[in-house]
């Protein structure tokens, strides 16, 4: 019995039922007293985080996978799981990212604190977990679509934890709708599958030709159905409201893990085909473009922490596609190289993004607690008085901006690398590739400019107003799960060929038309070595650097300042950069897709001006400028439609009635 | 024995109409009562003797025949209410469309293939008649209990089809059933109070205000 346990297949099984169960504790308020049934929540959840990691790195490093059917038939047949090399990489972050956010939550959600929802939230917490390692464990569409709607639902209880605020419940709503919409499209994704492959089990990876309209169908919904999960450009617009207004560690994990599983479907649903036609993969690689950019325009846009950081999330999600479309196009133009670099940088940065997004989320949270305000531009000089929150946001922001010596940097290289090789074929593809070379490079850019912007207004200069400065440092409980994000993005950063080997087994497991081709392994591909070397060089470089610097300040007599004075004779904290006067030059170049709006109030005219107001701020422009008119206008188009739905009972039985005759009827033609 | 269960079912059948025509809720209570004590005794007659008969007949006796008619008359007296008034659709209409769907039962139930020893029975077109009936009570009639009789003469319907399976039928299903039509009865019991209570009327057309804008 506990042998069998042992085996990686049974203890991820066993960590997603503990996940489930977690919360349950809370919901029995006599037998505990709330903060001890917090910390036994706890403690459920970081047992299950312990089993299911262990249970999918053995699985990652030996290759072995599993299968298991519940034995309960559903009308549709049997219901089926397994775990494949595959699934065992997701289930890195879907156990990982909700263990240490689970931590966090003790004391940035601590129980006593948060009587009212604590226990709601930290149910549908352990039960997100647990369905999200249900949809990369299924194997068949009909329980793939069960846990999935499990998913949607719990993850929709965690966006409204604090319903009773109008904006949250806005962004709960929204979501709500949005993520049924994509469920709609799995309702149709699903039987299609079925009708070309003739069963509900998930076909084995290229078995079916890409050929057909119905595989064509089938794409398009698995692009529209997952993409709005993931979050891909045109259907974000609940990604932003509802990272913003759930609980930073409900955010780590939604933004961390949930998009992840979007993107899970959609490379599962697309390691089914063999023979995938150019225009696929272009499509891809073309969302992936134009998510990453215009995501991170959105994001330097914003004043809000944690909507910049929802932004950005877009962003990093574009960059999975970007490297998704490769291996896409790899596949048809037959370059192992494209399809083994492109499939690796997109799995390497699903986990690359789960680690530090989580981590700046968390950081987030800290810095948010501490000032009791979301608003960058009424934060400043949060390093000094939380020196180590601040350290593992520097090492957050630097991670998401894909700069060496961190774990950004190595997905990030591993994709330029697949796109290198791309521009070295021919035709339309080679053309396409050239151009998504530069937008990869540009969105890393606006990156750091976002990044800079961040970390200086919030973390450096002087508190903007008193009421909103810096309290305190977090407490161990918030610090351990950040450092231990931190930790992890070092170390993929100085040391990726760890994961170089598990990566290959990844990536030949859902291409394998890759199986058996020579000379092209990931090794052989990534320089991890040159990586690793450089990695530590600049790592050195830096301690050496900052080591002199100190040295001399010691030596030389100083004067203290502020950080953001401009060089005036007496600066004050208002004079600072805002968040909005260090982002204004690149809104107004970009003015053409984010649509800011700028609210003066009276003129500035003569030597002294009198008293006026002048504020910006980036509407969620998509939302706005499209999607309200557009469905206004349906709404409008199709009022006759609604007379339908009177709400007398007796006319809904009488839909009954002429149902029932209808179909006695039509039984004899 | 046919012949008589055939009888019956005739008699079920101008319950249905009783139903369907008259306006007066404790008549409607009553009719709808005698149709499940009849309904209780039809198994008896059509299947051999066993002990699983005679409790499945004592039990739809007592639930269909007295408790529910008790639990509705308990209420149309709490509400004091004692006739459906302007119904939807007039008495005449509604027993004129009675008699259409009850004639198409008849002609539908002659070209469904049916087992040979099912074949002369009256079970199938008397069940999709009553089934009819049923709804059509559901759909014209506005106060809550008319709805609440509506029901029950719809899952009369469901019952007589029921019976040609009778002996296949295991109890639990039957207690099932008969569970689910308690529980209806009893919630559409204390909705009709609270509704009663609250809005000092019965009119079920008045709670469209439950929809969504």
């Amino acid at each position: 019995m506990a042998q069998d346990l042992l085996v990686p297949g049974n203890l991820i099984l066993f960590a997603t039922i503990l996940a489930a169960v977690s919360g349950v504790p809370l919901l029995f308020p006599c037998f505990f007293s709330v903060s001890r049934a917090q910390l036994l929540s706890i403690f459920l959840m970081l047992s299950a985080s312990f089993a299911g990691l262990s249970g999918s790195i053995v699985t990652l490093f030996s290759g072995r996978s599993a299968s298991y059917e519940l034995l309960w038939t559903l009308p549709f047949g049997q219901a089926e799981f397994g775990i494949d090399a595959l699934t065992a990489w997701f289930l890195l972050p879907i156990f990982l990212i909700p263990g240490c956010a689970s931590l966090y939550a003790r004391s940035y959600w601590n129980a006593d604190q948060h009587l009212a929802n604590i226990s709601k939230m930290t149910f549908f917490f352990g039960l997100m977990t647990a369905s999200m390692s249900g949809v990369v464990l299924a194997r068949d569409g009909i329980s793939f679509l069960f846990v999935w709607e499990i998913m949607a639902l719990s993850a929709y209880f965690l966006v409204s934890t604090e319903d009773e605020k109008s904006e949250v419940s806005e962004a709960g709503t929204l979501y709500m709708i949005t993520t049924h919409t994509g469920t709609l499209g799995l309702f149709a994704l699903f039987p299609l599958l079925n009708l070309l492959s003739g069963s509900w089990l998930f076909p084995a990876s290229a078995s079916l030709s890409a050929s057909s309209w119905l595989s064509t169908a089938i794409f398009l919904l698995a692009l529209f159905a997952f993409g709005m999960k993931a979050g891909i450009m045109p259907l974000h617009i609940w990604l932003p409201s509802a990272h913003a207004n759930a609980p930073s560690h409900v955010s780590a994990a939604m933004s961390g893990v949930i998009l992840k599983v979007g993107i899970y479907g959609l490379i599962r649903i697309l390691s089914f085909f063999h023979g995938v036609p150019l225009w696929w993969g272009c499509c891809v690689l073309v969302l992936g473009v134009v998510s990453g950019v215009v995501g991170v325009s959105f994001a330097i846009g914003q004043h809000d922490l944690k909507r910049l950081l929802a932004y950005h999330s877009i962003e990093n999600i574009g960059i999975i596609f970007m490297g998704t479309g490769v291996a896409l196009i790899g596949q048809k133009v037959g370059s192992p190289a494209m399809m083994l670099l492109g499939m690796s940088g997109a799995l390497l940065h699903v986990l690359n993004h789960a680690l530090f997004k989580a981590l700046l989320f968390l950081g987030a949270g800290s810095v948010i607690h501490t000032t009791g305000t979301r608003e960058i531009d009424l934060m400043g000089g949060v390093a000094r008085r939380l020196p180590y929150t601040a350290l593992l946001f520097g090492v957050g922001s630097v991670a998401i901006c894909g700069l060496p010596p961190l774990n950004g940097f190595v997905s990030e290289l591993l994709i330029f690398l697949g796109l290198f090789q791309g521009i070295q074929g021919e035709g339309g593809a080679a053309v396409v590739v050239t151009l998504a070379t530069p937008a990869l490079a540009l969105l890393g850019g606006l990156a750091v400019a976002c990044f800079v912007k961040v970390y200086g207004i919030v973390f450096l200069g002087v508190p903007r107003s008193e009421a909103h400065s810096a309290r305190h440092e977090a407490g161990w409980a918030m610090l351990l799960p950040m450092s231990i994000l931190g930790m992890l993005c070092i170390v993929i950063g100085l040391a990726p060929g760890v994961l170089i080997s598990p990566l290959q087994r990844v990536t030949l497991a859902i291409l394998p038309p890759l199986v058996g081709v020579e000379g092209h392994s990931l090794p052989a591909l990534v320089p991890t070595t040159m990586i690793t070397l450089a990695g530590v060089f600049l790592l050195t470089l830096i301690l050496l650097i900052t080591f002199w610097y100190r040295r001399r300040l010691l030596d030389s007599v100083c004067s203290q300042t502020v950080t953001w004075g401009c060089g005036y004779q007496r600066p004050a904290p208002r004079m600072q950069y805002s968040a909005s006067s260090f982002a204004e030059m690149l809104i107004t170049l970009l003015s053409f897709v984010l649509k800011p709006h700028s609210h003066l109030s009276g003129k500035i005219a003569g030597i002294f001006p009198g008293r006026t107001r002048f504020s910006s701020h980036v509407p969620e422009a998509v939302l706005e400028l499209v999607y309200i008119p557009l469905l206004k206008l349906l709404y409008q188009r199709f009022s006759g439609i609604r007379r339908l739905q009177s709400g007398i009972l007796q006319q809904y039985v009488l839909y009954t009635l002429i149902t029932l005759v209808v179909l006695l009827v039509g039984s004899f033609i | 024995m046919i012949s008589l269960a055939d009888q019956f079912l005739v008699l079920v059948l101008l319950i249905n109409f009783i139903s369907l025509g008259t306006s007066r809720l404790i008549f409607s209570i009553r009719a709808v009562a005698v149709q499940g004590v009849i309904l209780g005794i039809l198994p008896g007659l059509i299947h051999p003797f066993s002990w699983h008969l005679v409790a499945i007949t004592l039990v739809i006796v007592t639930v269909k025949g007295f408790v529910i008619p008790q639990l509705l008359g308990r209420a149309v007296r709490s509400a004091e209410i004692k006739r459906e008034a302007e119904p939807f659709l007039g008495y005449v209409p509604t027993l004129l469309l009675g008699a259409l769907f009850t004639a198409l039962s008849f002609g539908f139930a002659g070209r469904l293939p049916m087992l040979p020893e099912h074949q002369n029975y009256m079970f199938v077109p008397a069940s999709i008649a009553t089934l009819m009936s049923g709804f059509l009570i559901l759909t014209t009639r506005r106060k809550a209990i008319s709805q609440v009789i509506g029901y029950l003469v719809l899952e009369n319907g469901i019952f007589i089809f029921g019976l040609l399976l009778a002996e296949a039928m295991p109890v639990m299903v039957e207690a099932g059933a008969l569970l689910d039509l308690l529980v209806g009865t009893f919630v559409m019991g204390i909705v009709i109070n609270q509704i009663s209570r609250e809005f000092s009327s019965l009119d079920t057309s008045l709670l469209t205000s439950l929809k969504e804008e």
